[in-house]
């Protein structure tokens, strides 16, 4: 027998079911790529040649670290790493160092046009990297920054300037007046105000920011292919390069995918709560 | 976005820009929450409240202190100028002056002595390849950031409703973290024609076989001086028609011993039996050599399985299967028919899609965009929904509404804002597409994939550069986002004159 409660009951587990389904389905979408990937990593090229990743399921015992042990040794690759490092780390503090100061004026100091020119910068919060490449590089060519690190680091910090200094300007205006206003009755200059009450206040902002910046230019490949020093290129544009032949090279496409991702996602599980701020406030960047 | 700040002094000048006495205004008070969609500035939002009535007096007394004196606002503007020309100058070089650059450089020729004036916007219009990616690029806009939006919803709505919803919200939004190249590795590998390696195609394939049985003997062909002839359809007949009693012989040649289906044996000459038709379908081949043509040899395969058919007229009159040791047998029906090995038999293993051929590998490009960026609209649509009131969804089905009428007619519109900002955000990211392109579009589709940023990169870089239409291309790409400018600046401007 069944009553209308029942069978309400009934539907109502059916459609919860159907949820789970839908999400483990979902999830398997999400999960098999990287995993696929991942598997390819530690299987051999002979394996990867005559059979999907999936083998490695029913055979564990073909999972080797041989091409991690390769591609470690490989000069050009783990060189790449370094310069990932050498990029991502400068252009960073950079944005953070310009980009607080910038914010700090436009909070809390006053001078003529300070409205109209937040605006304009607001205004460049969207403007395409793409914009920038011809001009830059003819720019970077004259006064010899063409294909050097510093060209590109100073290429990241220029575009990651607009959200920094939207981002913590807002952040900064919410420093109570009243705190400021003590420091500078005690006789604190602009430059110690700054250093010792806006940017311990801001470290919050300044953190999500930073991580932000950071995978942003990690993870860039565009501006290494136009800019970077050929001869030492940052782990994407090294990678790319091998992607040409890419039935041929899984073995090193692989594992070095890996490498280069094993930053952002330690950097992404250890600071979930400020990546995810940092990605929020960049909507619309 | 809930947040209210917003006391003003009185009299304080509706907008931006406008000339005013100096610290006529509250340093930032107006705008303080003009962060964008979800965009909370961290932390620290609690302290907020209280304080805006003092900061109110502290407006008060700036503006009596900054009568002072002349020298004083200089010092002050000199200050000012040093904390905020190192970022002014960078953003004037790199940023504002390419504008410019970009606009001025696409009114010239390749060479860029030549002034062409509109010349290369019209080449945008009429170049095949740049067509194309306009095409591709109107349908990565289209398609890209609703798919990625929708599926955000859904998931941000339906992991409500599972206790692993937190470990499905982290695994969703983990591809946001690396980089479009490693996201171009993973689906280049995933999108591989070969079903032995991609896994797209695999499960393609498997699906397919499911269905419809692929053949085991896709290569078999008669050889020398062989009793089959090619027929229509793929098929395979013999030359002369066949006897009851006599046992017939059909070699074949031309499949891997690895590839021949489980089970099969060493073949057998078939033994005469009275009234019927008997023979042998079997691979005439000995590895090493020393086999004889046409004959069953010691060492070579049946073809188990192989369909063999009786043809008298053109109509079937009896067919049969081979066993294990290629040996068959057809009632006497067959006696004076030709027996015919169908296509069937011969067909090439269904290879899957080509899903980064010309015709799918837009649509693939845009599957991994997706993959990537469905976990962004997912995490800003889930704090969004976070902030609907839990009390009107309850009314709602207290009053009856089902699940499916709750979601359509409350939690969506509750969330249009948060919903449009993603959409707005994504539609700017896709117009910039690069990266994925370029690294899952094998070299020879290239063309067929091609998008705006794409096509500006291959056009102004590398040998055969043209930067008077790579700068065009720019230009192209800022008018496209000028829009979502003005929009971000009339925002700010409507939060700030609150």
């Amino acid at each position: 027998m069944s009553t209308p409660a029942a069978v309400g009951r009934l539907a109502a587990r059916a459609a919860s079911g159907a949820v789970r389904v839908f999400l483990v389905l979902a999830a398997l979408f999400w999960l098999l790529p990287t995993l696929g990937l991942l598997i390819s990593s530690f299987l051999s090229p002979t394996d990867l040649n005559t059979g999907g990743w999936w083998q490695a399921l029913t055979a564990p015992s073909k999972l080797t670290v041989t091409n991690y042990a390769r591609l470690l040794g490989n000069d050009t690759i783990t060189g790449s790493l370094l310069n990932t490092v050498a990029i991502a780390v400068p252009a960073t503090l950079l944005v953070l160092v310009l980009g607080s100061l910038a914010g700090y004026a436009f909070a809390w100091l006053e001078f003529p046009g300070r409205d109209w020119l937040f605006l304009v910068v607001v205004g460049l919060l969207v403007v395409p990297v793409q914009v920038a490449l011809i001009p830059v590089s003819k720019l970077f060519g004259a006064i010899g920054l063409f294909e050097t690190t510093a060209g590109v680091v100073l290429f990241h910090t220029a575009f990651g300037l607009p959200f920094a200094v939207f981002l913590l300007r807002n952040f900064f205006a919410e420093i109570p007046r009243e705190l400021l206003e003590a420091a500078r009755l005690d006789g604190a200059g602009e430059l110690r105000l700054f250093a010792r009450v806006v940017l311990p206040l801001g470290a919050p902002a300044i953190a999500s920011l930073g991580i932000f910046q950071f995978l942003w230019v990690w993870n860039d490949m565009l501006v290494a292919l136009v800019f970077a020093d050929s001869a030492h290129p940052p782990v994407t544009v090294a990678l790319q390069q091998q992607v040409r032949q890419f039935g041929n090279n899984i073995d090193v496409l692989a594992p070095g995918a890996f490498l280069s991702m094993v930053v952002p996602l330690v950097v992404f599980f250890a600071f979930q709560r400020q990546f995810v701020t940092g990605v929020m406030a960049g909507a619309v960047k | 976005m809930a947040a209210t700040t917003g006391k003003e002094p009185a009299g304080d000048p509706d907008d931006a820009g406008a000339a005013r006495p100096a610290g006529g205004r509250a340093p930032g008070g107006g705008t303080a929450d003009s962060g964008t969609a979800g965009a909370r500035t961290p932390g620290r939002r609690s302290a907020d409240g209280p304080s805006t009535g003092v900061r109110s007096t502290g407006v008060r007394s700036t503006a009596g202190r900054s009568t002072a004196g002349r020298s004083a606002a200089g010092r002050r503007r000199l200050i000012a100028a040093a904390f905020l020309l190192p970022a002014l100058v960078l953003l004037g070089a790199l940023v504002v002056q390419p504008i410019g650059y970009s606009l001025y450089r696409s009114l010239f020729d390749r060479s860029g002595d030549v002034f062409v004036g509109t010349g290369n916007y019209r080449e945008l219009l009429t170049d095949p390849t740049i067509r194309t990616a306009l095409r591709n690029t109107a349908l990565w806009v289209v398609l890209a950031p609703a798919v990625a939006t929708a599926l955000g919803l859904v998931f941000a709505v339906l992991t409500e409703r599972v206790r692993w919803g937190t470990a499905f919200k982290l695994l969703v939004f983990m591809p946001m973290a690396i980089s479009m190249l490693a996201a171009g590795i993973i689906f280049r590998l995933v999108y591989d024609h070969d079903p032995h390696r991609g896994v797209a195609n695999a499960v393609w394939v498997g699906v397919h076989d499911t269905f419809a049985q692929s053949s085991a003997f896709p290569k078999a062909r008669p050889g020398r001086d062989s009793p089959l002839e090619p027929a229509e359809g793929g098929a395979f007949v013999t030359r002369t028609p066949v006897r009851a009693g006599v046992p017939v012989l059909l070699p074949l040649v031309g499949v891997a011993p690895e590839a021949l289906p489980a089970g099969t044996r060493t073949a057998a000459a078939a033994p005469a039996e009275p009234g019927k038709v008997t023979g042998t379908v079997w691979q005439d081949f000995t590895r090493g050599g020393g086999g004889r043509t046409n004959a069953v040899d010691p060492s070579e395969q049946g073809f188990s399985g192989m369909r063999v058919e009786a043809v008298r007229g053109g109509r079937v009159v009896a067919s049969a299967t081979a066993r294990a040791d290629g040996t068959f047998v057809l009632p006497a029906a067959a006696d004076g028919a030709l027996l015919r090995l169908p296509g069937s038999n011969f067909r090439e293993a269904y290879a899957g899609v080509e899903w980064l051929g010309p015709a799918l590998v837009t649509p693939a490009v845009i599957g991994a965009y997706v993959w990537m960026w469905a976990g962004f609209a997912m995490v800003l649509i889930g704090a969004g929904l976070a902030a609907v009131p839990r009390e009107l969804l309850e009314a709602a089905r207290v009053d009856g509404a089902g699940e499916w009428q709750v979601f359509r007619r409350i939690t969506v519109p509750l969330l249009a804002p948060v919903l449009a900002v993603v959409l707005v955000t994504l539609v700017i990211n896709v117009m910039k597409i690069f990266d994925l392109v370029f690294v899952i579009a094998p070299g020879a589709v290239q063309d067929d994939a091609n998008v705006l940023a794409l096509q500006l990169y291959r056009t102004s870089f590398g040998t055969d550069a043209d930067q008077g239409l790579g700068s065009a291309i720019a230009v192209l790409l800022l008018i496209l986002v000028v829009p979502v400018m003005l929009l971000n600046i009339r925002r700010l401007r409507k939060e700030g004159s609150r």
